[in-house]
């Protein structure tokens, strides 16, 4: 049987694999801080919230209402002595994108997993049923077409296409309550290749903001804030952590439908229910940050030789392998002479390693 | 409920048996009918083997068993539950299945298998409680699979991979044991292996209905079968009363005969080529020779495995065949008494009665052909009087499998009957077991031609039928 320390060292050692991997990301950039005082502004950066307090209202469209909005009250829980701009740096520049990073890699990754398991295919990603596509449609809609998309912002309706598409190809490929895996899959291709057509004629038509929506497509984390952080915490968070629950029946789902079945395994239901789940951490991902190939792909695999098959090891590894994975890559990305989308650099590499496992005859069922 | 000593270690009481009760259930996959009103109940405890032709629904019905399939009409229940009303998770606790199909294509280590087992048991969120290990460790035992426990499931052979499954169905600690061909891809002795397995669960308490191709291993292991055909119920019953010529010709549409196996004593189909069911529309008109004649008869002599396999090649319905003396507790008199064949039958321990010498004089002088299958040769009197009627058949079919040699029983008198019986070799019409029907027929057809006239044959010319 699984031993539970083996899966407590393994995810004891990646969690700190990553924090170490954020602090030497924050140390990076093209002002060089040494890693000591990158620790201290980050723990000044650390906050707990102590209040509930209305800090300001909106109005609600259309009817006009001035609704107030609650917020909670952050107070500091360190104060080490840091420089000023070091600290602004580091809080205020840095941390939202690399924390944003971590989140989005570990979204991705987990559902990745869930969709490698749940459709017994080494080819599923995130993205398998549309969502991905969905996004990016929202989005180049929203970029492209702004007087189209009725909530302004781009985040929601990037956020809105993405579950709108997953939604769509569920139902299309359920008849009398039940929902055939290979319907699933050809329906998401099918949803797929439909808003690509979609997509390309919004590019074609965008104008001047087709810079804009191309680098959104490739996947980036420019320009990050904390409030990006705030609207795909929660999502992943809570996703990531129903899908925990679920590692036993993603194993005797690994066994067949039928056998799940006879093994107590509600099949449509829990179906349902992985397959809404990791659209909705994928969603919340690529809402904020675009379309980042790969990382979903590959990090489960790699995950799965590391540690075997078995969902209760392999889902946590793989989700903070994945955080790990991207916040290293989007160093690369911002870091370098020239900063390039971060879904050029899990792609570039990503694609190569991916081939390398092929090549070594490593990555060849689930 | 008894549980068997177990290597010395303490077995987990079983599950408390459960009855199934299958009621008036039809079952259509669109528009194909696959299940025709199929009404059945097995007791607790009880071992049932669902046989028939392939295509015949046995394996439908065990998935509607199994609660994976719903049935159009009717219901199934277990131990009082309909297990189409209940969760997955309630029907699980109630009915474990063990497919057919048991590749997995990834790398769990076995334990971890046989674990899933527990699945139903187990909440979300708690680790496995020490019920669940002893469970799963009682399950590796009892299939002999401990020692595999630590391998990966895919680097493991076929069979073992079945006892696996097996013991993943065994861990789940259901009533009720479904198995779909469990023996399908297994090599014989992993057939009988896994079989004496599925048996001690079933003394255990269990109650299993497994869908078994083999007749014979079926019959051997099941306390009663039901056969299936074309999506209905055919037969149902003891083996024995299951698997009988009639059912089989009806459900399987084969030429088959039922005979006791000599080792285990439950009954062995031997199916037989389609050929001779045509030979006899082709051979009744020849034989006939016109309107209202009378069916040729044959008579068989001889005993043991050869004369039982004559007699099955026999049984066409243009032949009226007997066969004696035989002993009435072996194989030849079980074969007769399974195909319906008149059979003089005697004790085998005292020479034959003066009442059955002359019967079986009159069954010779009567027979338009006699059939000697591996006769047994010797000086003592019931032997002697054998032979010396064979001396007097004409036509004669010699059918010679065993080498004489091996055939001689007594002193060195017997060389003398040796010798008779070699003369009585060469002037008949010699025939492999295979080959029996075709020599009478020929043999029917020479008599015919030659009106009764004594002619001799030469065994070389009929040698390649």
């Amino acid at each position: 049987m699984l031993s539970p320390t083996r899966t407590i060292t393994w995810t004891v050692g990646l969690l700190v694999v990553l924090l170490g991997m954020m602090v030497v990301s924050a140390a990076l950039g093209p002002v060089r801080i040494e890693p000591v005082t990158v620790v201290k502004a980050m723990l000044n950066a650390l906050v707990i919230p102590t209040d509930v307090i209305t800090q300001s209202a909106t109005t609600v469209p259309v009817v006009g209402w001035q609704v107030p909005v609650p917020g909670l009250e952050y107070v500091p829980v360190f104060s080490f002595d840091v420089p000023d701009t070091h600290q602004t740096i580091v809080a205020s520049i840095r941390l939202p994108r690399i924390v944003l990073a971590a989140i989005v890699g570990c979204a991705l990754a987990a559902a990745g997993t869930v969709m490698q398991g749940f459709f017994r295919n080494p080819l599923a990603d995130p993205s398998i049923i549309g969502v991905s596509s969905g996004a990016a449609a929202g989005a180049v809609a929203a970029i492209a077409f702004p007087a189209l998309v009725p909530f302004g912002s781009l985040h929601l309706s990037a956020f809105v296409g993405a579950l709108a598409t997953a939604f769509l190809v569920y139902a299309i490929a359920t008849d009398g309550g039940r929902t055939p895996v290979a319907t699933l899959l050809l329906a998401g291709v099918a949803v797929q290749a439909f808003l690509g057509a979609m997509i390309s004629y919004m590019l074609v038509h965008s104008g001047d903001d087709l810079r804009q929506a191309v680098i959104w497509m490739m996947g980036h984390l420019h320009n990050s804030t904390w409030g990006d952080v705030q609207f795909a915490l929660p999502f992943t968070i809570v996703g990531v952590l129903i899908l925990l629950s679920y590692a036993r029946d993603l194993n005797v789902l690994l066994l067949g439908e039928e056998d799940a079945h006879h093994l107590g395994v509600d099949v449509e239901r829990t179906k349902l229910l992985l397959l809404a789940l990791s659209s909705l951490v994928t969603a919340a991902g690529v809402a904020v940050a675009g379309v980042i190939g790969f990382v979903g792909l590959v990090v489960p695999h790699i995950m799965r030789l590391i540690v075997g098959p078995d969902h209760r090891i392999l889902l946590p590894t793989s989700a903070l392998a994945g955080a790990s994975f991207l916040v290293a890559t989007d160093t690369i990305a911002r870091a370098g002479p020239a900063e390039v989308p971060v879904g050029i650099v899990t792609a570039a590499l990503g694609a190569p390693f991916f081939l390398f496992l092929l090549v070594r005859r490593e990555v060849h069922a689930i | 409920m008894t549980s068997p000593p177990n290597s010395g270690q303490d077995t987990r009481p079983g599950p408390e048996p459960a009855a199934i009760t299958v009621q008036t259930v039809s079952l259509s996959f669109d528009e194909l009918r696959v299940l025709e009103d199929v009404s059945l109940s097995v007791s607790p405890g009880e071992f049932v083997g669902f046989v028939g032709p392939n295509g015949a629904g046995k394996t439908t019905l065990l998935r509607a068993i199994s609660g994976a399939l719903e049935p159009t009409t009717g219901t199934i229940e277990i131990g009082g539950t309909d297990v189409h009303d209940v969760s997955s998770r309630e029907s699980s606790r109630l009915v474990a299945a063990v497919p057919q199909d048991t590749s997995l294509s990834f790398s769990f280590p076995v334990r971890d298998v046989v674990e899933m087992g527990r699945h139903p048991h187990r909440s979300r969120f708690s680790p496995p409680t020490a019920d669940d290990r002893l469970a799963v460790e009682d399950a590796l035992e009892r299939t002999r699979t401990a020692e595999l426990a630590d391998r990966p499931i895919d680097e493991i052979s076929g069979g073992q991979r079945q006892r696996v499954v097996l013991a993943r169905a065994v861990a789940q600690e259901t009533p009720v044991l479904l198995l779909d061909e469990p023996t399908a891809s297994l090599d014989i002795n992993h057939q009988i292996e896994t079989l004496e397995l599925v048996r001690e669960l079933v003394d255990d308490g269990r109650t299993v209905v497994a869908a078994i191709h083999d007749l014979d291993l079926a019959a051997r292991y099941c306390d009663r079968l039901v056969m299936l055909a074309g999506g209905t119920l055919h037969a149902d019953g003891s083996p024995s009363d299951v698997l009988t010529s009639e059912t089989l010709a009806a459900a399987f549409h084969a030429n088959a005969t039922v005979t006791p196996n000599p080792i285990t004593g439950t009954p062995t189909v031997t199916a037989l080529p389609d050929r001779q069911a045509t030979d006899v529309d082709a051979g009744s008109g020849r034989t006939d020779g016109g309107d209202g004649s009378t069916t040729p008869t044959v008579h068989v002599v001889g005993t043991g495995t050869t004369a039982a396999g004559v007699l099955a090649r026999l049984d066409v319905d243009d032949l009226s065949v007997s066969i004696g003396p035989v002993p009435a507790d072996g194989i030849t008199a079980e074969a007769a008494r399974n195909l319906g064949v008149e059979s003089l039958e005697v004790d085998p321990f005292s020479p034959p009665p003066p009442a059955v010498r002359s019967r079986l004089e009159e069954r010779v002088s009567a027979a338009d052909v006699t059939v000697a299958a591996d006769v047994v040769i010797g000086s003592d009197a019931g032997r002697r009087h054998v032979l010396e009627t064979i001396e007097d058949a004409d036509p004669l079919v010699v059918v010679h499998r065993r080498a004489a040699d091996d055939r001689i029983v007594g002193d060195e008198r017997s060389d003398a009957w040796r010798r008779r019986y070699e003369t009585c070799r060469e002037r008949g019409r010699e025939a492999t077991v295979e080959s029996t029907l075709e020599a009478v027929r020929a043999a029917l057809e020479r008599r015919q031609e030659s009106d009764g006239l004594d002619r001799r044959v030469d065994p070389d010319s009929e040698a390649g039928e």
